[in-house]
């Protein structure tokens, strides 16, 4: 094998194979994918997020929380994801398509997160849980997001509505009060939006729905 | 045969050449080795924070910036952009200059590209850091500093294919098709990964399947390659006898060459995706037996009656340990692509051990042995400390071992507990806490091992560089000092 050339033709055609197969065909394939209008719902799925939960996804983002929450329910038979309660039906292409990036993760260090925001619609949790999560899920290993929150000394007028419930060890010195951050408001916005349990043609939700 | 021996031939004008050519690549070689290890030990320092915080979360809470998911994206950079894939470039340079016959000609360009790439994964380190990651798998630095990085490695690509073009040799190695083939598919592949996914993304699902088409192929077609080429160069070289078939090299390339790049999907295997893309990529893991068994065969047999000489050559007992490593961990890969392994092992922390044991048990270890092999040559002087390279080699043997095995063995359970909805999620985090924690301490064996590394390679080069010069008698003797009359 002492001809270059040959070397080089084979080294590139191999290559383009694969690119063709892996990166072509799936663009053609899935690259075009619409939103569905359900016509007995009148229900379009999926949607472009709104502004506050765009923002919030930017800091999912930024954190890193794609290292152990993936974003993808396994179909029934294979795996135990629906079981857990991490959704009704299996993931599909179509769910992701205004995903930039698609934040599918690879590690199930923490739990699926595809519907959390119908597993745990509460602020009041979402806020606690990112402050500390010993607070609401003892032995969890996932970090404390304490810098996006403020401590406050209570203003005259008592405690703000929307101070974080804090009971324990963790609550705040007296006379002082644990206050998101707007960016604690966009992560528990984008973590409330996900919800998946909309029908698809190609994704039929459980009949006993 | 004695042309398919990387050996070359024993006469003084051979000789004269080789030193000729190392004297060439000093420099620009040296530039790549230090600042690779400069990553490792940075990368080493963010590895074992990341780690500590997976079974102690409350550490270094308070700061947005050491975050695990921050620490342990800059820890992967470091270590696969910084320190692998730049000691890959000073060792696929020295190689090519070798095997071509030819001295590194014009060094600044390759210095240029030393000085970019580290400049541009400097800064996209900082950007991770402070929360700019991009958010896909392997190619998280921001897309401020990846066209400073696509910069440098063409230079790299174009002056690896100059000297390839400008060999005296004309017989073709097979460390050189490897070589060929990696700066010619990375390209490529990080330009339509770049292009795709972080400067106008594909649409939904498909980013997932450029990422992994990529992610996969940065260790099939880069990392593996230059890990190959390694141990294609330095076992013979080092035992003294040719590689043992050359029809086994050929096709254990080609197959590779077929094989490797359709394997990426395994990692979507359970995901929002046609069942045709999940399959290819595992018939493609699955036909990945072909070559790996068949170096595994021409490496073994090679290497079969001269295992003594380990004792002697560190460069020797890392590659051997790169070896097996690449022969179990594609082997272990094969068998985690297939469904049924995979709907317990996905998404665990089987997946994480089984991405050391590639990276760090056959591709780290053969490249320790390269640099083993090659500083002494280029600097023309002797590793100052046997006591640290035992050191080095021990603790990172034993390191990684406490890393990949209890990790795959707890990753296993970890999955096996996940399948059982009756077993609350808080249960299975309890349930891997030992084997996190047995990583760490593994983690402090590996850095131990990369300082004592670090510390004789400084040592060596204060002898190079520094005041005290006195002439050492050189294994090297007979080669010729550095200034050595060029062709006679």
């Amino acid at each position: 094998m002492n001809y270059g050339p040959l070397l080089f033709l084979g080294i590139l055609f191999t290559l383009a194979a694969s690119w063709t197969g892996l990166v072509v065909m799936p663009t053609k394939q899935l690259g075009a994918l619409q939103p569905d209008l359900n016509t007995n719902t009148s229900v379009v799925f999926p949607k472009p997020l709104p502004g506050e939960a765009a923002q919030g996804r930017e800091l999912y983002r930024s954190l890193g929380c794609n290292y152990c929450h993936t974003q993808q329910v396994r179909r029934e038979g294979f795996g135990s994801d629906i079981a857990r309660g991490w959704g009704k039906r299996g993931s599909v292409a179509r769910d992701y398509i205004y995903d930039r990036p698609v934040f599918l993760g690879s590690s199930r260090t923490g739990p699926d997160l595809t519907n959390i925001g119908e597993r745990q619609p509460s602020y009041e949790w979402h806020y606690s849980h990112l402050y500390n999560p010993q607070t609401t899920s003892k032995g969890s290993v996932m970090p404390p997001y304490a810098f996006l929150f403020e401590l406050r000394p209570i203003g005259p007028e008592g405690p703000s509505t929307n101070s974080v419930k804090l009971g324990g060890e963790f609550a705040p010195k007296a006379g002082y009060e644990v206050l998101p951050k707007p960016e604690a408001k966009q992560l528990v916005e984008y973590l409330r939006s996900l919800k998946s349990s909309v029908e698809l043609p190609e994704a039929p939700l459980p009949k006993s729905e | 045969m004695a042309a398919l021996s990387p050996r070359g031939t024993a006469t003084s004008d051979a000789r004269a050449q080789l030193a000729e050519i190392d004297e060439s690549c000093r420099g620009s070689v040296l530039l790549f080795f230090l600042s690779g290890m400069a990553w490792l030990l940075a990368g080493s320092v963010f590895a074992l924070i990341a780690s500590y915080k997976l079974h102690a979360p409350d550490f270094l809470g308070d700061f947005a910036w050491l975050t695990f998911g921050r620490i342990r994206t800059a820890h992967l950079n470091a270590v696969i952009y910084g320190f692998s894939a730049e000691i890959s470039v000073g060792v696929i340079l020295w190689m090519m200059c070798r095997l071509c016959r030819v001295p590194l000609m014009a060094q600044s360009v390759i210095n240029l590209a030393a000085l970019l790439w580290n400049f541009g994964l400097t800064i996209g380190i900082i950007g991770i850091l402070a929360g700019d990651t991009t958010g896909v798998e392997y190619l998280e630095l921001p897309k401020y500093c990846t066209p400073i990085l696509f910069l440098a490695f063409a230079l790299i690509a174009v002056w690896t294919i100059v000297i390839f073009r400008f060999r005296r040799e004309k017989h073709l190695y097979v460390s050189q098709w490897y070589i060929l083939a990696a700066v010619l598919w990375f390209p490529w592949l990080y330009s339509t990964a770049q292009l795709l996914l972080i400067m106008d993304p594909a649409r939904g699902a498909v980013q997932a399947a450029v990422n992994w088409w990529f992610a996969h192929n940065v260790l099939g077609l880069w990392f593996t390659p230059v890990g190959l080429a390694s141990i294609y160069y330095f076992l013979p070289k080092v035992i003294g006898r040719p590689i043992h078939s050359y029809y086994l090299s050929v096709l254990g390339f080609w197959t590779l060459a077929l094989f490797y790049n359709w394997n990426g999907f395994h990692h979507l295997v359970g995901g929002p995706f046609p069942a045709w893309m999940i399959t290819i990529s595992i018939v493609a893991s699955v036909m990945m037996v072909i070559p790996v068994v068949a170096t595994a065969i021409n490496h073994h047999f090679t290497m079969v009656g001269h295992f003594g000489k380990m004792r002697h050559s560190p460069t020797l007992r890392f590659i051997f340990i790169g070896a097996i490593a690449y022969t179990a961990s594609s082997l272990q890969g094969v068998l985690s692509s297939v469904r049924w392994f995979s709907e317990t092992a996905h998404f665990t922390h089987h997946t994480v051990a089984h991405a050391h044991w590639g990276m760090y048990a056959f591709f780290t270890m053969t490249m320790f042995g390269a640099m083993y092999y090659i500083l002494p040559r280029i600097t023309q002087r002797e590793w100052p400390s046997d006591g640290l390279i035992s050191l080095h080699f021990w603790t990172t043997l034993v390191g990684i071992a406490m890393y990949v095995l209890p990790l795959s063995l707890g990753g296993w359970f970890q999955g096996k507990a996940m399948l059982d909805p009756q077993i609350p999620f808080l249960e299975v985090v309890k349930i891997t806490l030992p084997y996190l924690k047995i990583r760490t301490v593994s983690g402090l064996l590996l850095t131990l091992g990369h300082v004592a590394f670090f510390v004789n390679i400084a040592w060596l080069l204060v002898r190079t560089f520094g005041p005290y010069r006195a002439p050492e008698p050189m294994i090297l003797a007979g080669v010729g000092t550095g200034n050595a009359p060029v062709g006679k």
